[in-house]
């Protein structure tokens, strides 16, 4: 993008991040009562609501129905005041479908779902305000709302996007960084395994070593952060618990 | 409609065979179908073929008012349409998962990568812009269809011609092609797509799947990629855990079929345009093979009969006995063949056949049951059985033995009547 300086001489990035350095994370987790989890998840400026319903019978369809595991049907959509300038944002568009599969794709992976045959999960995600990182952002979100439900998973979903400006990998992107490009992780990092992987960029093919490690190193970033999150949340149910 | 689904057989069968590194169609485990670019007579249409997968492109091109955001540039639309033709898995109408994935697959592998000079489209700025679109068809789905489409793409987009124009004052003047050739687009790189599939949890990669391993695979791996070595998008798909090597190996395996296959699509261009310059056909109806029937006789050719008797029985004579390594079979109850029960075939046959007993062997050892019977059949009948094996012109005669008799015989005796026995189903 010309005109834009994504990282100056000094090392500092536009909104005077270093390289890697992560956006703050904030996280609460059971927002709602209704809900059989939920959690709130600011990345920046970027925040999200995450909500999840589940495991519970086959609605809609039942040709749906997977026999030996549990069938995960994912929503993602955007407030409409979510970016700067105010859209009606009607459903179903290729975009937010794209999403909406690829959060679907992402916690098949993560949920260990041949725990409740027959049965579905539903994990609603919205974009309050978006800054970059919109897809991160739902799965960290999501990934706190389905601990929140005790669905039990192989281990916690970070995702995380990552840049390359001037041979740098820059990690979490914001909005403005993000339109030059952009390689979005989704990771379970104790294995090291990633569940999703997508690029929007043009990059050489010698690059994506060190691209992919710094995306990879901040997911595990992300990871303790939600750690910290589950456990203050569980404190603070305890104390709840003890003395009501 | 929804496609029938695989039997746990075949399913099982494939599998198994992706482990044993062998593929339905006998391909290696990194090997592309064959591909096979054909043009249409228009400029902007294209064929492409890979193995049995077929899709068609056409871009075409209209001058419209350009997006606010972006007052110079010209538009690209990407379209891809799933046919209910292609497969009878697809609906018309409704936007299918598959159908969003292959179209954001393809917008982010050619527009997002920024493989055409947008700028150039631009006919006045703020006003008049040239929208590209390119609808792809699918016609026959045997899997693969993003590898093919994107192919189909770019291939397209680099044999398109528009109509040039000009501009006295406020006039915009669009030329016919008779009266100024047509300005193909300009096109920075060729960005290339190509489907890895995972089978066992990432166990097992295979590239250019089939329709049959598309439905088995646990997961499927995009990369697009140009000849300079350029990543142009990474996808995954389907719920897989992939490991970073695994991705940096498919990375690799992807740039070098990239290089190939712009080196081929490089020549189709070349012929196309050779063919056109010197006024030759072109076009869909050129492109398909000529299978006609031209003359409603045929030359009848003689051929001696007479000695035919005498001929086959010398043949058998000559013919040596069956290979003495065979070692002798298990026989547990005389008059018995044992062809599987789950160990190694021991018998001398083709490897050819071999392969598909070892198959038999480990998919239902219950097979055994199955496999005597026709021979149980044979006895009662009392029948000289003979089988005449082209690849082995060997005769095997069963005389009606009763089991009593046949407790005499040597082993070699029961193989051949085992293998009578088993080789005649096959027939």
């Amino acid at each position: 993008m010309a005109g834009l300086e994504l990282l100056s001489d000094q090392g500092y990035r536009l909104d005077g991040r270093k390289a890697t350095e992560l956006r703050k994370v904030q996280a609460r987790m059971g927002v709602f009562a209704q809900a059989d989890g939920s959690a709130y998840l600011e990345q920046g400026n970027t925040r999200a609501l995450a909500v999840v319903y589940g495991p519970h019978e086959m609605r809609g369809s039942r040709s749906r129905t997977l026999h030996d595991r549990a069938a995960i049907n994912c929503q993602y959509s955007m407030a409409t005041f979510s970016t700067a300038e105010r859209k009606r944002r009607p459903h179903g568009d290729r975009k937010s479908t794209e999403m909406s599969l690829h959060l679907k794709q992402t916690f098949e992976a993560a949920i260990m779902t041949q725990l409740y045959p027959r049965s579905q999960i539903d994990i609603y995600v919205k974009i309050l305000q978006s800054d970059g990182g919109n897809y991160s952002v739902c799965v960290n979100a999501a990934t706190l709302a389905v601990i929140d439900a005790g669905i039990p998973m192989r281990d916690y979903v970070c995702a995380c996007s990552v840049g390359f400006v001037d041979e740098t990998p820059l990690a979490d992107l914001c909005y403005a960084e993000e339109s030059v490009s952009s390689l979005s992780v989704a990771l379970l990092p104790r294995g090291g395994q990633i569940a999703l992987l997508q690029m929007d960029a043009r990059l050489h093919q010698d690059h994506l070593e060190a691209l992919m490690e710094a995306a990879m190193t901040a997911c595990k970033g992300v990871s303790k952060v939600l750690d910290e999150v589950v456990r203050q949340h569980l404190q603070e149910a305890a104390v709840l618990n003890v003395c009501p | 409609m929804k496609d029938t689904p695989l039997s746990n057989c075949e399913r099982d069968f494939i599998l198994k065979a992706i482990e044993e590194k062998k593929r339905l169609d006998g391909r290696q485990t990194y090997d592309f179908r064959r591909i096979k670019i054909t043009f249409g007579t228009d400029y902007g249409c294209c064929f492409v073929d890979l193995g049995k997968t077929r899709v068609m492109a056409q871009v075409s091109c209209e001058l419209v008012a350009p997006k606010e955001s972006r007052p110079n540039e010209g538009i690209m639309f990407f379209n891809i349409e799933l046919s209910p033709m292609a497969s009878p898995a697809f609906e018309q109408g409704r936007q299918s998962e598959l159908s969003v994935k292959l179209n954001r697959q393809l917008e982010r592998c050619l527009r997002n990568s920024k493989c055409i000079d947008t700028e150039s489209l631009c006919v006045v700025a703020g006003e008049k812009v040239w929208q590209i679109r390119v609808d792809v068809s699918m016609l026959n789905n045997d899997g693969n269809l993003m590898d093919a489409a994107s192919v189909a793409a770019i291939t397209a987009l680099c044999h398109f011609r528009r109509p040039d124009v000009g501009i006295q004052g406020d006039e915009v003047t669009v030329y016919s092609p008779e009266e100024r050739d047509p300005i193909p687009l300009s096109i920075y790189h060729m960005p290339i797509s190509i489907s890895f599939s995972f089978f066992q949890q990432g166990t097992f990669l295979l590239v250019d799947p089939c329709e049959r391993e598309e439905r088995v695979m646990d997961g499927l791996l995009m990369i697009a990629m140009n000849k300079h070595r350029e990543i142009c998008s990474i996808q995954s798909s389907g719920g897989i855990m992939l490991l970073k090597e695994q991705v940096m190996r498919c990375s690799k395996i992807a740039a070098v079929k990239v290089s190939e296959i712009t080196e081929l699509i490089s020549k189709a261009l070349l012929n196309d345009r050779t063919a056109r310059k010197a006024g030759g056909r072109c076009g869909f109806a050129e492109s398909m093979p000529q299978e006609r029937i031209t003359a409603l006789k045929t030359d009848e050719t003689l051929m001696e009969t007479s000695d035919v008797t005498e001929r086959a029985n010398d043949i058998v004579e000559k013919a040596g006995a069956p290979p003495q390594t065979v070692p002798s079979p298990l026989v547990p109850a005389p008059g018995v063949g044992q062809v599987s029960q789950g160990q190694q075939n021991t018998w001398g046959l083709q490897e050819e056949d071999e392969d598909d007993d070892d198959d038999d062997d480990e998919q239902n050892g219950k097979e055994t049951k199955m496999e005597t019977e026709p021979q149980e059949e044979e006895k009662g009948a009392g029948d000289v059985v003979e089988i005449s094996d082209s690849e082995e012109e060997e005769v095997v005669i069963l005389t009606s033995e009763t089991s009593g008799q046949a407790k005499n015989a040597d082993s070699s005796s029961h193989q051949k009547r085992a293998a009578a026995s088993k080789r005649r189903p096959k027939k």
